[in-house]
């Protein structure tokens, strides 16, 4: 047993306590289960049984809903967010992975991995409204924030495809480095980085000219440059911050939205996959695969504060403001 | 010539000059810890190789050494850390455990100069002279620790602010106990020449055989007997303390192992600083027969 300096207490009284509480989600694609994490304690409160390989996970109805990509039961199922108790099935299409909710709440845009097809789905009604063909093992799911134009990646034909969310229909592709994981939007719209797991790079794209702007390539010192495998993209609200995922480089990159530099790499749990920040962008937590944990990074100071244990394969990660 | 006991000594300089009480110990305690610092002050290239020498382990082999930490989290660390996070306690300790011996050296040295016939001549007890002389040589170590966290520093080794004040209790403590052991040692070695000796037989197997460059969890799976010497290492005790206090944490079992490890370290010197009982005599007391 150990004990800390009753001199901390005294000095963690005196720090500013964190006062808003947040529900962390994430989904153990080998446990089949979500673990529940309090952002002020960084304690699993709760581990719940959900289908079968879950990865994609998001939230609904402003928190309301907890939505998981089941995998290997061909289906999104819905949560009661709260409660945790199971509310419905929602159509999906084979194998869904990763999806993304329009803006405005509704409609889901899934990415069907085996399929070749993004499924459109109303979350209310439970219907799917349409299916996109995209290029091969779609994955990477991202849309814009006006929510007028929706990029999917395709693990195998190594593109983003811009889709018209209107029409429903692809309306430019990108070539990018090989097997992009992940697109996303800056803030403002005007950009999207979409990841390369085996390129190792991340793309910049213009998105009104679709063209690319700039790439960012990564390199640590005692890494080797296969272990550089970039999936999870996050970019703070106020546009100035990226944070990369970098697989089994167990490092997420820091990078300066404006100069594309990489300021900072930050050790954290081993195939570190995707990411999300709180509500109020002090925390990230990031997935970490294989070493089965989640990491948790202090955004302001830049500085890995603690890793907290899951279930096995942690995939992916949402943050409820609650 | 026949070893002169240093007791009679002693007694010859009692005198009404000589102050005693709280005050005569206090310029007594002031003046064996003013000397260790002013010989560590002249000695501008001690200072810089006890801290060249740390800093070449942590710039260059924690460089080499970056995948031995694996995937584990090891207390009092909360997520993965460096080599250089790991390592830094290690080579904390090696600053006092090198400082400790260098000071035993000096010890030798008194004694081939004679300085140390000036030391012990003292009316005050062996015991104060010598936790004293201890407490000066510690105190040298801090300023040498202190220096060096700060360059690690900026090598990102940032432990919380803190830390920097929870590790003092435990450089102190554990500066006591190599620096006691050190004085034991220094008792029973005869001449300079035997400086060597203590590198190959103490400084190396400490320091080695201990979790200061590596977790001992690590060391389990090469080697069991290893493990179990590693855990019976005074040594590895003291870089587990500062590891935790430098984390703001406490380690019960170091602790308790530094300060069991300090006391008898301290009597076994205090023993061999007894000219009537202790190893002095025999291997060649002050102004003795070598």
């Amino acid at each position: 047993m150990r004990l800390k300096y009753p001199l901390l207490t005294g000095a963690l009284l005196l720090l500013p306590v964190p006062v808003e509480a947040n529900t962390v989600f994430v989904s153990n694609e080998k446990d089949n289960t979500v673990s529940v994490i309090d952002s002020n304690t960084l304690q699993v409160t709760k581990t719940i049984k959900v289908g079968q390989r879950p990865r994609g996970i998001t939230l609904a109805r402003n928190g309301e809903w907890l939505l998981i990509c089941a995998s290997d039961d061909n289906t999104v199922q819905v949560f009661d967010a709260k409660t945790l108790e199971f509310i419905k099935n929602l159509p999906s299409g084979p194998d869904p992975e990763l999806f993304v909710l329009h803006p405005t709440g509704n409609p889901l845009y899934i990415a069907n991995e085996d399929d070749n097809i993004v499924t459109v789905v109303d979350i209310e009604k439970g219907t799917v409204l349409t299916e996109i063909p995209v290029g091969v093992e779609p994955e990477g799911m991202g849309v814009s924030p006006d929510g007028k134009i929706l990029v999917n990646t395709s693990e195998t034909t190594n593109m983003a495809h811009f889709i018209d969310t209107e029409s429903n229909k692809s309306i430019d592709h990108v070539l990018v480095d090989a097997r992009p994981r992940y697109a996303e939007f800056t803030p403002d719209g005007s950009q999207v980085w979409v990841s390369s797991e085996i390129g190792g790079t991340v793309s910049v794209i213009d998105v009104k000219t679709r063209k690319p702007v700039g790439k960012v390539s990564f390199q640590i010192n005692g890494v080797n440059a296969d272990a550089i495998q970039p999936v999870g993209v996050r970019i703070t609200r106020d546009g100035k911050k990226a944070f990369v995922a970098l697989g089994p480089a167990n490092r997420v990159a820091v990078i300066d939205v404006a100069t594309l530099k990489v300021e900072r790499y930050l050790l954290v749990g081993q195939r570190v996959w995707q990411l999300a920040f709180t509500p109020d962008e002090k925390q990230l937590f990031t997935t970490n695969g294989t070493s089965n944990d989640v990491s948790i990074i202090d955004v302001e100071k830049l500085r890995v504060t603690k890793s907290v244990k899951v279930g096995r394969y942690p995939w992916g990660v949402v943050v409820a403001p609650f | 010539m026949k070893p002169v006991p240093t007791e009679r000594l002693s007694v010859t300089r009692e005198g009404p000059h000589v102050r005693s009480g709280l005050a005569g110990y206090l310029a007594c305690f002031n003046g064996i810890v003013w000397r260790e610092v002013l010989r560590f002050i002249h000695q501008r290239e001690r200072f810089l190789s006890a801290l060249v020498r740390p800093l070449v382990w942590l710039f260059i082999f924690a460089a080499g050494f970056r995948q031995v930490l694996g995937v584990s989290i090891i207390p009092p660390y909360e997520t993965y850390v460096l080599y250089e996070v790991f390592v830094t306690p290690g080579l904390i300790g090696m600053i006092l455990l090198f400082n400790a011996m260098q000071s035993s050296l000096s010890m030798v040295y008194d004694r081939e100069t004679g300085a140390m016939r000036i030391l012990l001549v003292s009316p005050f007890p062996r015991w104060f002279l010598l936790v004293s002389k201890l407490i000066g040589s510690s105190a040298v170590s801090l300023l040498q620790v202190y220096v060096f966290l700060l360059i690690a520093y900026f090598w990102e080794i940032e432990p919380p602010l803190l830390g920097y004040f929870t590790v003092l209790p435990a450089l102190v403590l554990s500066g006591l106990m190599l620096g006691a052991l050190a004085l034991f040692i220094s008792s029973i070695i005869r001449q300079l020449e035997n400086f060597a000796g203590v590198m190959n037989f103490v400084i190396f197997p400490m320091f080695f055989a201990s979790s200061a460059l590596y977790p001992l969890w690590r060391i389990r799976e090469s080697s069991p007997l290893l493990y179990e010497i590693c855990r019976f290492n005074p040594f590895t005790h003291a870089v587990e303390l500062i590891r935790f206090a430098l984390y703001v944490q406490l380690d019960p079992a170091s602790l308790a192992a530094v300060l069991a490890f300090t006391a008898v370290f301290l009597a076994a010197a205090i023993y061999a600083y007894n000219p009537s009982k202790g190893l002095l005599g025999r291997r060649g007391a002050p102004g003795g027969a070598a």
